[in-house]
């Protein structure tokens, strides 16, 4: 089975859970008085369980000659592989790390980091230029975000006051 | 009419609104020159900053001055180093890169910046015309009409995507809706979908899911495939001449007219946008030309240059014709500036023009600013302007997904909806793998809300969906819906069996 139909697979599973939840589940918790109004909070998401678990089925059972290849100059996901898979994955894994680092160790120190791990996953190795450029971000960016913007964000670790 | 231009006027004739063209174009124009970020990303990133400056004229005008700049600086980036950096400036790669490795660079981005102005200006103007005629056509809606019209431009957005692609468009139309129930309605007082999750209560937020449909895929796939990023070879000396000849500008002039016009109507269609625009006047002013002529498409012809340039300024333009009269975006980038509209508390629609007279037209004024404010920067800043495309990819990468990590937390101010971006972002990727169009997503997103609040009205007061058949003009988009969701299919059907047939018979 290709990529293509497990998407649609995996959407008909999803359709399947969201139509069994608006049908039954919604419904069930409805209170009485909200039972005389013609349309119900489960209504439009009937409507779009059906359309979904439709159109999932017209993509899994429509003939494989017209499922997707990729061009030349497109991402082949048989051939991942080939691609830089793990500085891609490792670039995703930062990112999850600087969602969970921003609030307590600070905005300059976390975004500091993340430049410049992310640019040393990437094969850059020119430290002493990556991390002044780095540096200049954030604190530019804290400036623009909080000083001009009024946006609150800590800019330094928790151990050292709220900043600002 | 020259009531409301006149405030408009007032309105954009301020020292803080032209600052806010010119920032916006400039914003747009470098930012939208890095392969990577189209004007989608870019006007999601710049989201918060133009929602924080409080005044909706403003906002609306420091953001489309960004969208003109993206769609300008993606042109410069896919003429010299064929790297479009939009997918509506693609089209003009296909001369403008030929003509730039023989030595023209300088000509083909003169012509490019000659091109956009024209589209951009000629699209101003029809907008000028034709909007308030489309307005007061559109009064005449009712919720019924506007939930039958949001969704013909639903299925005009999927009926768009092109040939075997219509089934997956509506089905990532559907997912979009489906992702807009997520949280409290307002219509219903009560949480939905939200499997006990106190984050989605208040449901997904749009600059996340746009973030993690565009900004991200497009940085993943620049780090899977590093020669996406591949800056090619353009000699500084090659830029220099940028002067057209008589003879040239007698060639483009009517190709140029032509395509503002053509751009224009497309981009006005819901779903088609700039990027159909483009393709569609390439093919077009390569079909029309002479034998000689479309020998040079493809080798570096002005005219297969000029075209794709004009038609997607001026469908740009032309996007905002139901977006500020309507209510409806036309593409993803529309959808985006919605989003960013309703959250100033603006409510774009046929009321728009009446209540808010300076927002409309000096959304309009700003367009004739921000063109001309694009060719004055873009001439004499040609050679300049090429050397940022000369960023490292090491740093390019780390940037953006700051700039993508930034602009969500920025919005929401959580730092769980950035677990959230990462997740949606894998999910757009693989999706982006089997080429699943994202923008269908996102556009069902936005629109979700709307349809189904203008559902339900009509269901009350109709009690019930007789509304469909009881209002003619309901019944009739609802055709139309159908027609345009099932054309493509059943051509694409008859084209085959007669292909068949033709084999067959050989």
């Amino acid at each position: 089975m290709t990529l293509n139909r497990w998407i649609a697979a995996i959407f008909l599973l999803i359709c399947l859970i969201y139509g069994y939840t608006s049908y039954f589940v919604m419904d069930a918790l409805l209170p009485p008085f909200m039972k005389q109004s013609p349309i119900w909070p489960s209504s439009f998401p009937k409507v779009l369980a059906t359309l979904g678990i439709l159109l999932s089925f017209i993509i899994l059972l429509t003939p494989s000659s017209k499922d997707f290849e990729p061009g030349a100059d497109d991402i082949n996901y048989r051939r991942l592989g080939d691609y830089h898979l793990f500085q891609a994955l490792g670039l995703l894994g930062l990112m999850v790390l600087y969602a969970f680092c921003l609030r307590p160790i600070g905005f300059l120190v976390s975004t500091v980091g993340f430049l410049v791990l992310s640019g040393y996953l990437l094969g850059e190795r020119k430290l002493h230029l990556m991390i002044p450029i780095a540096l200049i971000t954030a604190v530019g960016v804290w400036y623009l975000v909080q000083q001009v913007l009024g946006i609150y964000l800590r800019p330094l670790p928790w151990f050292l006051g709220q900043g600002g | 009419m020259l009531e409301g231009l006149m405030q408009g006027l007032v309105t954009v004739f301020s020292f803080k609104m032209i600052l806010m063209v010119v920032g916006g174009c400039l914003i747009g124009t470098f930012i939208g020159m890095l392969p990577g970020l189209g004007p989608m990303s870019i006007i999601a990133i710049m989201i918060p900053i133009a929602i924080n400056l409080g005044d909706p004229s403003a906002a609306l005008i420091l953001l489309a001055g960004v969208y003109y700049g993206a769609i300008f600086g993606g042109s410069t980036s896919s003429i010299l180093i064929n790297a479009p950096g939009v997918a509506s400036t693609v089209a003009s790669s296909f001369d403008g890169f030929p003509l730039a490795r023989s030595g023209k660079a300088g000509k083909a981005l003169t012509v490019a910046a000659i091109a956009s102005f024209a589209g951009g200006t000629i699209g101003a103007l029809l907008l000028m015309v034709f909007a308030p005629m489309l307005a007061s056509v559109a009064l005449l809606f009712h919720s019924a009409e506007y939930f039958a019209m949001m969704v013909v431009g639903l299925s005009a957005i999927a009926a768009f995507a092109g040939t075997g692609q219509v089934a997956k468009a509506l089905m990532m139309t559907v997912a979009g809706l489906m992702m807009a129930t997520v949280g409290e309605a307002a219509l219903f007082n009560a949480p939905r979908f939200t499997a006990g999750i106190m984050d989605l209560q208040s449901g997904l937020g749009f600059i996340t899911l746009a973030m993690a449909m565009f900004a991200l895929p497009e940085a993943l796939y620049l780090v899977l495939d590093p020669k996406r990023s591949n800056t090619g070879g353009s000699g500084d000396g090659a830029i220099k001449d940028l002067r057209i000849s008589k003879d040239e500008a007698k060639q483009i002039a009517p190709v140029i007219g032509r395509q503002s016009v053509q751009g224009f109507l497309i981009g006005v269609l819901p779903g088609a946008g700039a990027t159909i625009a483009s393709f569609l006047g390439y093919a077009v002013e390569r079909n029309i030309a002479t034998k000689e002529d479309q020998d040079q498409f493809g080798k570096g012809s002005i005219k297969g240059l000029a075209a794709p340039e004009s038609a997607n300024n001026a469908a740009c333009t032309g996007s905002f014709v139901p977006l500020l009269t309507l209510g409806i975006p036309g593409s993803g980038t529309t959808a985006i500036l919605l989003g960013a509209l309703i959250a100033l508390n603006v409510t774009p629609g046929p009321r728009l023009m009446v209540d808010q007279p300076e927002i409309f037209w000096g959304v309009i004024i700003s367009m004739y600013i921000g063109n001309i404010v694009l060719l004055i920067l873009n001439l004499p800043l040609i050679p300049y302007i090429a050397k940022i495309l000369t960023v490292p990819r090491n740093y390019l990468i780390p940037f953006i997904l700051f700039f993508t990590l930034m602009g969500v937390y920025i919005g929401q101010n959580n730092a769980t909806e950035l677990l959230i971006l990462v997740a949606l972002g894998i999910i757009a990727t693989i999706l982006r793998f089997a080429d699943y169009p994202l923008a269908p997503l996102l556009i069902g997103f936005i629109l979700g809300p709307m349809l189904e609040n203008n559902f339900a009205r009509s269901v009350q007061l109709y009690d019930g969906i007789g509304f469909i058949w009881q209002r003619p003009m309901t019944i009739s988009l609802l055709v139309l819906a159908f027609i345009l969701v099932f054309l493509p299919t059943y051509r694409a059907r008859r084209a085959r069996i007669r292909a068949q047939g033709v084999a067959d018979g050989d």
